[in-house]
């Protein structure tokens, strides 16, 4: 078996897709350079990202089946889950052998796969569309998450078109990257505004105003903190302003 | 601002609201082209949840909850000793706004109690709405409680500025208004219900011809109700809901169990438990008519008048109807597959494409997320699952073995009522897990 490494772009993860083809490879698996062991058996060979190639399977994969599947496919990439790249490496396979547009035979277990991880990452992104909470410093609203999947690039649109008078940055902790709103663009940076570092102890006192509405709008008589923490997980509490002690 | 003074405003008036359920945000298409405040285009989002367990999407709160009004069931009514606060139409729109920027909520919620008149009330009302429109460059939404009584012209304003417009209808039955809202008038509902109706019909029609003509409450008529604080049935209740929808085009219909709050004689007492699994199942059949194609009657009539609590409603109507089952899941058509127990749109999506490619097995639709455990009963697969096709002898024997096989979240609340399984139940001896052997009960469909 050989490996194919790739940068972790996903013109890279498509560049090698595109490899597996050009090499006529069929015992082969595409794994992300950065992320990758060694393996003892078999070759690893590095591929260099070309958008030529990438554009050609990204194009292809969007000719044979629809544009819904083309963002499914993107969210597949975006889960960065363990073995993802074989899954859309059999599903890609399953698209180009058919002369049919596939993407919607969930009887095949890659297609039900990419459509189901696809949910996921589609309920993640919506999650912090919700979750985000931004706090004030200066004249930047900033806030950090930490998402289960690598959602930033599916957020920033809704973001722009809604919070388009003011500027604004999020951080992904997890990944050490942020999305900062100029009042013009939306950038990827790699390093936190300094205005958005001072004073992050204090906290405001709309922030203290949510948390008191909060408490008020609860239901004590309908208290049901499985479903609170079902729709809650614990995970996102020490970014939510209303689950902290004030 | 005051941030004390507004902190002990906005506890109470937010305590007061919480009563009122709808926390829908979505339906709008008012989008930001002015690269101003705010879009509601998108589907909406629940920001945060309570402890209760309920969504929290909107700023849900009372402008007031001084009242003229004594209605026996509502907290805020004259008679009931409790603090009492107002704010003003500034600062209703300030935390609008700062919530909004944090990203905290998805728009305002507002209601009122009735001061001074139901004109004077509204007129409010509208200008918080107007305010973040024209002066805040709002585009966020805005659900606005209307006030009965209230005059045509106010309620015509209230619709340009707000995405949702609700009209409380309190108690389904009119015997329950005139016993514990003796002030309040049906027609005084009915008749605003008529006129955003008919505003919002009448938007629609301008909109298709000239695109810039301004949009009327886009995300429709909404209204709630009170249940288990009358002694209604579920058909009458689904009665006045289906009502609702069918002559005032109703976006949604709200079903608010009662929360004991006071210990009037015509009310359930203090401490008595909120009919919250009555309330789920409620708004499953609502549902039901919404999505499923249901007619109101086929799940309630005069000889079926009260909801199974132990099962689903569709479930409920699959029991009442198994000379329809079992359906053959390759060649259905949709509207039947909807009407199958643990089948949604969802899964009805995935079949009807999949089975384009080959014929689906049970094991396909297992993973594509069916219910099987109810499913299964009512279903004829590609593999002829031995299962399928030996269900359960009689109706009442089949109801046990689902309830049996359903992990009910409300298993608990289900004992305690004593409700769980039918007498009948006793003599079969079937165990929670094992699957009945009983040929005859689909032997006529075979």
């Amino acid at each position: 078996m050989s490996t194919l490494e790739y940068d972790g772009s996903f013109e890279g993860f498509l560049t090698a897709i595109f490899d597996c083809y050009a090499q006529k490879k069929t015992d082969v698996r595409i794994r992300n350079a950065c992320a990758s062991t060694t393996t003892l058996f078999g070759t690893n060979i590095r591929v260099r990202t070309d958008t030529e190639k990438s554009n050609r399977v990204w194009e292809g994969l969007k000719k044979r089946t629809t544009k819904e599947a083309a963002r499914q496919f993107y969210c597949n990439f975006l889960s960065e889950l363990p073995d993802f790249e074989d899954h859309l490496l059999e599903y890609a396979r399953y698209v180009f052998a058919s002369r049919e547009d596939v993407s919607r035979d969930f009887s095949h277990p890659a297609v039900l796969r990419t459509a189901q991880v696809a949910r996921m990452v589609g309920r993640e992104k919506h999650r912090m569309e919700a979750f985000v909470r931004f706090q004030l410093s200066g004249e930047i609203y900033h806030a950090s998450i930490h998402p289960d999947y690598n959602v930033l690039p599916l957020i920033g649109p809704h973001f722009k078109s809604r919070y388009a008078d003011q500027r604004w940055f999020i951080w992904d902790e997890a990944r050490h990257y942020g999305l900062l709103y100029d009042l013009e663009h939306l950038q990827v940076v790699h390093e936190t505004p300094e205005e958005t570092q001072a004073d992050t102890a204090r906290t405001s006192d709309y922030a203290r105003l949510w948390k008191t509405y909060f408490q008020s709008t609860n239901i004590t008589e309908r208290r049901n903190m499985k479903l609170h923490v079902q729709h809650v997980p614990y995970r996102y509490w020490k970014y939510l302003c209303e689950k902290q002690p004030l | 601002m005051n941030y004390e003074r507004i902190t002990q405003k906005l506890s109470i008036l937010a305590d007061a609201a919480k009563y009122d359920v709808s926390c829908s945000s979505s339906g709008s298409k008012r989008s930001n082209p002015d690269k101003k405040l705010g879009d509601s285009s998108g589907m909406g989002i629940c920001h945060s949840y309570t402890e209760d367990g309920r969504c929290v999407s909107l700023l849900k709160i009372l402008l007031t909850n001084y009242c003229i009004f004594d209605c026996a069931y509502c907290v805020s009514r004259r008679s009931n000793d409790i603090q009492r606060a107002a704010f003003t139409v500034e600062e209703v729109v300030d935390l609008t706004i700062n919530f909004y920027r944090r990203n905290y909520i998805e728009g305002l919620f507002l209601s009122s109690g009735i001061f001074k008149n139901a004109d004077y009330t509204m007129e409010r009302l509208v200008r918080v709405a107007k305010t973040l429109r024209l002066e805040h460059g709002f585009n966020g939404y805005i659900h606005l409680k209307t006030i009965p009584g209230a005059s045509e012209e106010l309620l015509r304003e209230a619709g340009l500025y707000a995405d949702r417009l609700s009209v409380n209808i309190e108690i389904p039955t009119d015997d329950g208004l005139k016993k514990l809202a003796p002030e309040k008038k049906r027609d005084e509902m009915t008749t605003p219900m008529q006129h955003i109706s008919t505003g919002i019909v009448a938007s629609k029609e301008e909109r298709k011809v000239i695109r810039s003509a301004p949009a009327f409450a886009p995300a429709g008529l909404s209204s709630q109700m009170v249940i288990g604080a009358t002694g209604e049935s579920d058909l009458e209740i689904m009665q006045t809901a289906d009502n609702l929808y069918q002559h005032y085009q109703l976006k949604r219909v709200y079903y608010s169990g009662y929360v004991p709050i006071s210990n009037d004689q015509r009310l359930p007492g203090l401490g008595s438990p909120v009919p919250m699994l009555r309330e789920h199942r409620l708004y499953q059949t609502d549902w039901l008519m919404r999505f499923y194609g249901f007619q109101m009657q086929e799940i309630l009539h005069p000889e079926y008048r009260n909801l199974d609590l132990a099962l689903d409603p569709k479930t409920g109507w699959a029991l009442q109807n198994l000379h329809l089952f079992p359906v053959d899941v390759n060649r259905a058509d949709r509207e039947m597959l909807l009407r199958v127990p643990g089948i949604g749109h969802k899964s009805v999506d995935k079949i009807v494409a999949a089975r384009r490619f080959r014929s689906l097995t049970f094991e396909h639709l297992q993973k594509m997320g069916v219910s099987m455990s109810r499913a299964r009963y009512f279903l004829l697969c590609q593999d002829k699952n031995e299962v399928l096709r030996r269900a359960p002898g009689d109706r009442t024997q089949l109801r046990n073995v689902l309830i049996r096989q359903a992990h009910s979240k409300y298993r608990s609340a289900l004992v305690q009522q004593g409700s769980l399984f039918d007498q009948a139940d006793e003599t079969t001896g079937l165990s929670a897990t094992a699957v009945p052997d009983l040929h005859h009960l689909f032997a006529d469909s075979l």
